[in-house]
């Protein structure tokens, strides 16, 4: 079985908490804040304002330049703000708030069941419709997916690699998406193809997921999808990394930056993504809400739950049982690459795959000791670097020497941070290094 | 109730390594070893191991306490190691003050000079030891004291170099067992493998560095053999790797985390070094054993190792 080719750790999966609970539609918000930076890239510039009524799906934000993506209105009802807000880690961005009136749908988007799978439509009007829908990478990376899809010139695609890997311990929702939306999945991967004009897909999926590999590829071979075919990948954290991805999957690794994956020809998309592309091209259905789990060994239910995004964090989780007692850490994402959110009346957004509620003591670092050198982080980490190295320049504020060492290939997964024996928080300080060293490349750029 | 939220960068969760536990680990890998000592050589090991042990734990804690005036790390369990390694690289039989002042110099000077655990560029341990064999000579190199009259009062290593024993008289199955003179630690070749196998087996170390110190003595002494027309070429390179402090040394003393390589690729350049100029110095030098030298001229040029030697970086060819 494949997998990426340096570094890695294997931590606990976790996912027992959560996998076998189907997805749940949510009870809609009464009221929603729609954060206008859901993507990388240039913020969405709102286009409606205080008083102004708007249906679900409805364009309430639009994409201000070529990497960034349309935000719509994820219910009806009236604006009833719009006014800079602090997000889920305290970071103030604009925000359009509404409340909602019934639940009452822009006329054009289909939403029947049925599943549609005939298309005929051009890949530059598929990537259009993408574009229109805002669909971005769901996978927590948010890279608008229409960037991905236009190929710039002189490059091909000839690997369309779908992401079910879900390596961060505890998150479930792209494997329910792959459980119970296969067929859309399957749809949306063939439509994502036929924008590439590639003739191959593979979905990769990590082996403690042998249910969705086998009914992914049931459906495939029922449903005769030509070129599409199911990876099982050797469990090893961050095998859902894109770069370790398209290793394991093809044995190519993409040169360092500024090198893109289509260096070596491969597109990468997430799975919930490949669902969203699906209702976008077919059912004409924007990207207003996704599934997201919520699980931790203390809470007393675990969920997979369909939200409309702009329900706060609070909303979430009290709907989902509420926090259990004593102190915790509420993580936008999972355990190693998650984000920690302070401001629970903060709303979720498209990148969110689940909420994970770790208990304070898990939470609670251990003490720092020295480094013993003993090169376990140099031996998990996926990039080849050397973070005890990247750490301790960036510690001597030594930027030009991190930057001599590539601090800036650093995908952030953590692998360094878990395996330190001595409890060294070295993902701290590469960030600090990594950003310093990136303002010190732009500094330069502009002098040029 | 009030319900604290708290807040950290990624990662949320730790792997559950820590110092302690791979310190613990290498203590229990040792375990072993002392206990075929203290079958060979008697009860006078424990004693001896248990002054060493004391005396560099204490030293650490001192030093710690009342120069440095910072929080002491002796909970590490580093000093105790560095005591077991100690007591392991002297004979049985020597005065217990000699081990008191090895450890004050494996613990004051090889290790608490250069800042404590991590920094020091020399296994502490094999610093005491050095300074021993050249300050008390004598003592450092008596194997009767406390030995089996079966024994004689040399090592093999020794006999087979002035030419007093053939390499084709020993005993293969008593070394491996353990039966022969040398210091506390380095006999016991079964046990010493099984610690080595424990320690892969934990992750606590990687093959590298004693599988490529080790081939490359055994390499080394059978194109010896072949070059000067000799018949043991299956014989003189197992002798090498069961005599004096081979095993101890390429399993235990010289994967010394602080003073190896960080890389594999390094730690192979590392131990294949290791490995050449131990034999060197058995084969040529002035002394019969040259484990300890060599460990101790490739730790100084282990910063250069780490210089010239990094990992592959993802999406490069080299």
């Amino acid at each position: 079985m494949r997998t990426f080719p340096i570094g890695g750790i294997h931590p606990s999966d976790e996912k027992a908490w959560s996998k076998d609970k189907a997805i749940e539609v949510m009870e809609l918000p009464d009221e929603v804040a729609i954060q206008m930076t859901q993507h990388i890239g240039a913020p969405a510039t709102p286009i409606v304002a205080k008083g102004d009524k708007v249906l679900t799906g409805q364009l309430i934000g639009e994409a201000a330049g070529f990497v960034s993506a349309n935000i719509h209105s994820p219910i009806s009802g009236t604006v009833t703000n719009v006014e800079i807000f602090p997000d889920g880690q305290g970071i103030r961005r604009q925000m359009v708030i509404i409340k909602r009136e019934g639940d009452e749908w822009v006329e054009s988007i289909d939403r029947s069941k049925e599943i549609k799978r005939e298309c005929t439509l051009s890949p530059f009007e598929i990537i259009n419709k993408i574009k229109s829908a805002g669909v971005v990478g769901m996978g927590g990376a948010t890279f608008p997916t229409h960037v991905k899809l236009s190929i710039p010139d002189g490059q091909k695609a000839e690997i369309l690699i779908i992401n079910g890997v879900e390596c961060e311990p505890y998150l479930t929702s792209d494997y329910r998406t792959m459980l119970e939306r296969g067929e859309e999945l399957l749809v949306g991967v063939e439509i994502l193809m036929r924008a590439l004009s590639v003739e191959r897909a593979v979905i990769g999926i990590e082996n403690n997921k042998p249910d969705a590999v086998a009914h992914l590829n049931k459906l495939i071979v029922g449903g005769n999808y030509r070129g599409i075919s199911v990876m099982p990948l050797k469990m090893r954290y961050p095998q859902g990394g894109e770069k370790q991805l398209i290793a394991a999957v093809t044995g190519r690794q993409v040169p360092p930056p500024p090198a893109l994956p289509i260096s070596v020809g491969a597109v990468v998309c997430n799975a919930s993504s490949a669902v969203a592309v699906y209702e976008a091209v077919q059912k004409n259905k924007p990207l207003i809400e996704r599934v997201v789990t919520i699980t931790g060994k203390n809470l007393m239910h675990t969920h997979n739950y369909l939200v409309r995004f702009g329900t706060s964090y609070k909303n979430f989780i009290e709907h989902a049982g509420g926090l259990p007692e004593g102190d915790v850490k509420i993580l936008n994402g999972g355990p190693m690459m998650g984000r920690a959110v302070v401001e629970l009346s903060a709303p979720l957004l498209k990148g969110c795959s689940g909420i994970t509620i770790v208990s304070g003591r898990e939470a609670v670092r251990r003490k720092e000791g020295t480094c013993i050198k003993c090169a376990k982080c140099v031996a998990a980490c996926p990039m080849g670097l050397e973070p005890y190295l990247l750490a301790k320049l960036a510690q001597n504020k030594m930027w030009d020497r991190a930057e001599e060492h590539n601090t800036v290939e650093c995908i952030e997964c953590g692998c360094c941070s878990y395996t330190c024996p001595s409890n060294l928080p070295l993902l701290d300080h590469i960030r600090i290094g990594k950003q310093n060293v990136m303002a010190n490349i732009r500094a330069r750029a502009i002098k040029k | 109730m009030a319900t604290k939220i708290f807040a950290a960068p990624s990662p949320h969760v730790h792997g559950g390594e820590s110092t302690r536990r791979i310190m613990g680990d290498v203590l229990l890998a040792l375990v072993p070893a002392l206990a075929v000592s203290t079958y060979y050589f008697g009860l006078r090991v424990l004693m001896i191991t248990a002054v060493s042990v004391a005396a560099c734990v204490i030293f650490e804690y001192l030093i710690q306490r009342l120069l440095f005036r910072s929080r002491s790390t002796i909970g590490d369990l580093s000093a105790v190691v560095t005591g077991v390694l100690l007591a392991f690289n002297v004979p049985v039989g020597i005065p217990w003050w000699i081990v008191v002042v090895g450890a004050l110099v494996a613990i004051g000077i090889g290790k608490m000079t250069f800042g404590g655990l991590g920094c020091n560029p020399f296994n502490p341990a094999l610093t005491g030891r050095i300074f021993l064999l050249i300050a008390y000579p004598v003592q450092m190199t008596d194997w009767t004291t406390g030995v089996p009259d079966a024994l004689s009062g040399s090592t093999l290593l020794n006999d087979v170099k002035t030419g007093a024993v053939s390499v084709s008289d020993c005993d293969f199955m008593d070394m491996f067992a353990g039966n022969m003179n040398g210091s506390m630690g380095e006999v016991g070749a079964l046990a010493l493998i099984l610690g080595g196998i424990y320690l892969l087996w934990r992750k606590v170390i990687t093959w590298h560095i004693p599988v490529s110190i080790l081939g490359t003595m055994a390499i080394f002494a059978a194109c010896t053999v072949m070059g000067e027309g000799g018949s043991l070429v299956y014989e003189f390179p197992l002798f090498h790797i069961l005599a004096g402090g081979a095993l101890l040394g390429a399993i235990f003393m010289a994967t010394d985390y602080s003073t190896s390589p960080m890389t594999h690729k390094g730690m192979l350049i590392y131990g294949v070094c290791i490995g050449l100029l131990t034999m060197i110095i058995r084969l040529w030098g002035a002394y019969p054993e040259g484990m300890s030298f060599a460990i101790f001229i490739m730790n100084a040029a282990t910063p250069l190792i780490n210089k010239y030697c990094r990992p592959k970086r993802f999406g490069t060819k080299k």
